[in-house]
């Protein structure tokens, strides 16, 4: 069984095998980070191959009004990215948990992922934060 | 909302009726005030340039200048020609200071027995103060705090308003006057901030809503937030103060020639006039121009703008996505030799050099009513 865990600055990380070190797993940012930032005309996505550490900056996603930085939810190395924000950044708008997606990591640390919130424990941060 | 976290902000008559409507409201230049509704900023973009949008600009100071020399005093801290401004016509023009900076940008009616002024949200209380102590005591200054101030803007724009006060129809671009709708007493101006045909209303603040209602009850209007606002105006090629202009920029440097009187420049009695016309007889160092970049990112305020080899040539100063222009665009200061269209530069964006064109302004032609 696959999980889906979040970070307090609203990234997403859904990993089918949450144990193995350097599975692959897929990062986006939150519906409600979409719904926040707006309508989104710009992704800039990292380079294949880069290692980032947990928290680290990794994508920065650009609004009308502004640019916010996207970070690693934990540590890793880029090994895809989702090519078509490139032309259709309005993606991650319209599915942020599915075709907006923005890459792929192999996770160096399986572990961190206990860290990391639930999906009712997101919906609840950001029922006090909202 | 457990607390305010926009802090003692002031509001609009018009809160109530951005909140029905489902606004994001956020602090602006002391009021709370909507940077978009539910549709989004895109969506309301393209539906001012379509069709209508109805645009609550409250947060700006209106006041008006009263006094037989009210024309001539307010020259004194001006190079627009206002003592030649006929009665229902509205000018652009700008404080200076004695260094040829820009103090503010405002748009100046001449209303019959008063003129009539509409400054800037953020440059509310220092224009007051300027004024206030460099006006003669047979000039009064009343501040305008219990009007609203509204923008309907766009092609639709004047079917609209026609429906309503046939009379605001017939005026023509930079042109003002009285209207009523539904027996409200308005103040009308055809003049806007998007490049689109359109009107801005003075209203009484507590008929503010129901004008607002009025209007919105069009089917061609909707309302729409700052955030496209901004938009709008970036691709018309309009200065926002305190970005584009203030203080370190001179109306030449500015593009902002246009608006200094044939006679004022004779004259040269105005504040900054030597620096000023120095630069309007031998050229400004550096130049406000449009920037539009290759790619898909944009370019924001404070991104460097170089030469293909590195060399700085200026910053931009707003920038964004032009959603009619479709593409990244910006305005940015450049040094003159820069500043031609066509030219090849880069805009520093993270670390990144991205590729841009310097070109003519606006990016969207306006489509004024010059009748």
């Amino acid at each position: 069984m696959g999980v889906m865990k979040f970070t307090e600055d609203h990234e997403w990380i859904r990993v089918d095998d949450p144990v193995t070190v350097g599975v692959e797993a897929t990062v986006g940012i939150t519906d409600h980070a979409q719904t926040q930032l707006g309508d989104i005309v710009f992704v800039e996505l990292p380079e294949v191959g880069r290692t980032v550490a947990k928290g680290g900056e990794v994508a920065v996603v650009e609004s009308v009004k502004a640019a916010s930085e996207v970070y690693a939810p934990v540590d890793g190395k880029v090994t895809a990215v989702n090519a078509a924000l490139a032309d259709e950044p309005a993606r991650v708008n319209a599915a942020p948990e599915g075709d907006g997606w923005f890459f792929k990591f192999a996770i160096a640390a399986p572990a961190q992922l206990d860290g990391l919130m639930d999906a009712d424990a997101y919906h609840a941060f950001i029922e006090g934060t909202g | 909302m457990a607390s305010d976290p926009l802090g003692p902000c002031a509001r609009t008559p018009l809160y109530d009726l951005h909140v029905a409507r489902g606004a994001r409201m956020v602090p602006f230049a002391g009021f709370e005030m909507p940077v978009q509704y539910p549709t989004g900023i895109l969506a309301e973009h393209h539906h001012t340039r379509s069709a209508a949008g109805l645009f609550d600009v409250s947060h700006m100071g209106q006041l008006k200048l009263e006094g037989t020399e009210a024309a001539a005093a307010l020259e004194t801290l001006v190079p627009g020609a206002l003592r030649d401004l006929s009665i229902g016509r509205v000018r652009y023009t700008l404080f200076t200071d004695a260094d040829g900076g820009i103090l503010d940008d405002l748009m100046v009616t001449n209303a019959g027995d008063h003129l009539y002024l509409v400054v800037n949200a953020a440059r509310r209380a220092h224009d007051a103060a300027h004024l206030a102590a460099h006006l003669p005591a047979a000039v009064r200054l009343v501040p305008l705090d219990d009007r609203a101030l509204l923008a309907l803007q766009g092609p639709a724009a004047v079917a609209v308003l026609g429906r309503l006060a046939p009379e605001a129809a017939e005026l023509r671009f930079m042109a003002a006057g009285p209207a009523t709708i539904d027996g409200i007493a308005v103040w009308v101006s055809r003049s806007g901030y998007t490049g689109e045909d359109g009107f801005e209303l003075s209203v009484p603040a507590d008929a503010a809503v129901a004008v607002a209602e009025r209007l919105l009850a069009a089917p061609e209007v909707a309302p729409i937030g700052l955030g496209a606002r901004d938009t709008l105006r970036l691709e018309a090629g309009l200065c926002l103060y305190g970005h584009d202009i203030d203080t370190t920029t001179t109306p030449i440097e500015a593009g902002l020639a246009w608006t200094i009187g044939k006679r004022r420049r004779a004259a040269a009695d105005f504040p900054g006039a030597s620096v000023i016309l120095d630069q309007l007889a031998n050229g400004p160092p550096r130049r406000r121009v449009g920037l539009r970049l290759d790619g898909r990112a944009p370019a924001r305020e404070g991104a460097a703008i170089e030469d293909d080899a590195g060399t700085p040539l200026g910053t931009v100063t707003s920038g964004g996505v032009g959603p009619s222009a479709g593409a990244p665009i910006a305005m940015g200061t450049v040094a003159a030799a820069a500043a031609t269209p066509g030219r090849a530069v880069r805009a520093v964006v993270r670390g990144r050099r991205l590729p841009a064109t310097v070109v003519d302004l606006p990016f969207v032609q306006h489509r004024y009513h010059r009748g």
